[in-house]
């Protein structure tokens, strides 16, 4: 006779702002991911049920949810590790306008990725050679250490200051405007640094660390915003 | 705008440090033997440096206050902008009359 597998129980949000968790017992299987578990509920248990993915293999920042009330990106968390009671409680991630059951809109956190400075202004052509660039000189050092960022909006979720203050741009943006700040390549340096410090900018970080901790490729948004702070102070940061 | 707030908060924040830490040590030294007004007056009285260092402390405190309380009322209460401009510019004023007047009165 055929063992049955064990079954874990999962609570997913359904509805926009005001829908419910509805449960639904999904059988615990080897190397389960979360983006897993709401896919097998979609296929059969819950057709109608609206979720965002693509790549599945942490590249796209697409599938980005409130796993067990903390932000995480659904396709490289394993359901061993964040199910601890054999209990998943997956819902939308917070700070951001509710579409449908698991779906955000992101327009206001790629708006403010635009607001904070993000847009490269290049200051040569294809018709130029390629700018000679020192991958060990210290500014080029620090804007790699702020790079792949996904944009999956894991730390504007995770961010308290996102939550209560209705300006601030978030972690991310102000990460990108940190890795343009110290690329010389870039033509707006400057403009980018005022913009950082208009309303809404970095001067409003609170440096609670929830972007750095939760980011789930490892980079460290607070770190950049420091940098950015410090700035307040010496300007635009220069090669020694 | 931004920019400058956030300087002038840290810097005054810098300059209130030490300034904090000697007016406490002052508050353990001064009741040492009960607290008069006779006694506070006497060690005060045409004493320049106290002046000069209560006045500092007036003046950083006038800066560093007000905008926390610009962003705290911001933040926490929903208000707008220019309403929390205004409040936070009303207390600064209050600090620093109210400063003023007492490092004035006692000199």
């Amino acid at each position: 006779m055929e063992q049955t597998p064990e079954q874990l129980e999962v609570r997913i949000w359904r509805g926009k702002d005001d829908g419910q968790l509805v449960s639904y017992r999904v059988p615990i299987r080897d190397n389960q991911t979360v983006l897993d578990i709401v896919t097998e509920v979609q296929r059969l248990h819950e057709p109608s049920l609206a979720y965002r993915f693509s790549c599945r293999v942490g590249v796209c920042g697409s599938c980005a949810m409130t796993v067990n009330g903390q932000p995480r990106w659904t396709c490289r968390t394993h359901v061993k590790k964040v199910a601890g009671e054999g209990l998943l409680t997956i819902e939308p991630l917070r700070n951001l306008p509710r579409i449908k059951d698991l779906v955000c809109d992101l327009a206001p956190f790629i708006d403010k990725w635009q607001q904070a400075g993000a847009p490269f202004d290049a200051t040569s052509s294809r018709k130029d050679p390629p700018a000679a660039i020192d991958p060990q000189s210290p500014l080029r050092r620090t804007a790699d250490a702020a790079l792949q960022c996904i944009n999956c909006a894991v730390c504007y979720s995770a961010c308290d200051v996102v939550n209560w203050n209705r300006d601030y741009v978030g972690p991310a943006a102000l990460n990108r405007a940190w890795t343009l700040i110290n690329d010389v390549r870039h033509g707006k340096r400057q403009q980018t640094l005022d913009k950082v410090f208009s309303e809404g900018g970095c001067s409003n970080c609170h440096s609670h660390g929830n972007c750095t901790r939760h980011c789930p490729v490892g980079l460290s948004p607070s770190e950049s915003i420091v940098g950015l702070k410090r700035a307040a102070f010496s300007g635009l940061p220069r090669d020694k | 705008m931004e920019r400058y707030l956030f300087v002038a908060q840290r810097v005054s924040a810098m300059i209130l440090g030490p300034l904090v830490l000697i007016h406490l040590g002052l508050i353990l030294f001064a009741v040492r033997n009960g607290l008069s007004g006779a006694e506070i007056l006497a060690r005060t009285q045409g004493n320049i440096g106290w002046t000069l260092f209560y006045g500092i402390f007036v003046l950083s405190v006038t800066i560093h206050a007000p905008i926390g309380i610009r962003n705290i009322l911001y933040e926490w209460t929903g208000i707008s902008r220019p309403a929390s401009n205004i409040i936070a510019l009303l207390f600064a004023i209050f600090l620093l009359t109210a400063g003023l007047r007492s490092v004035t009165a006692i000199y």
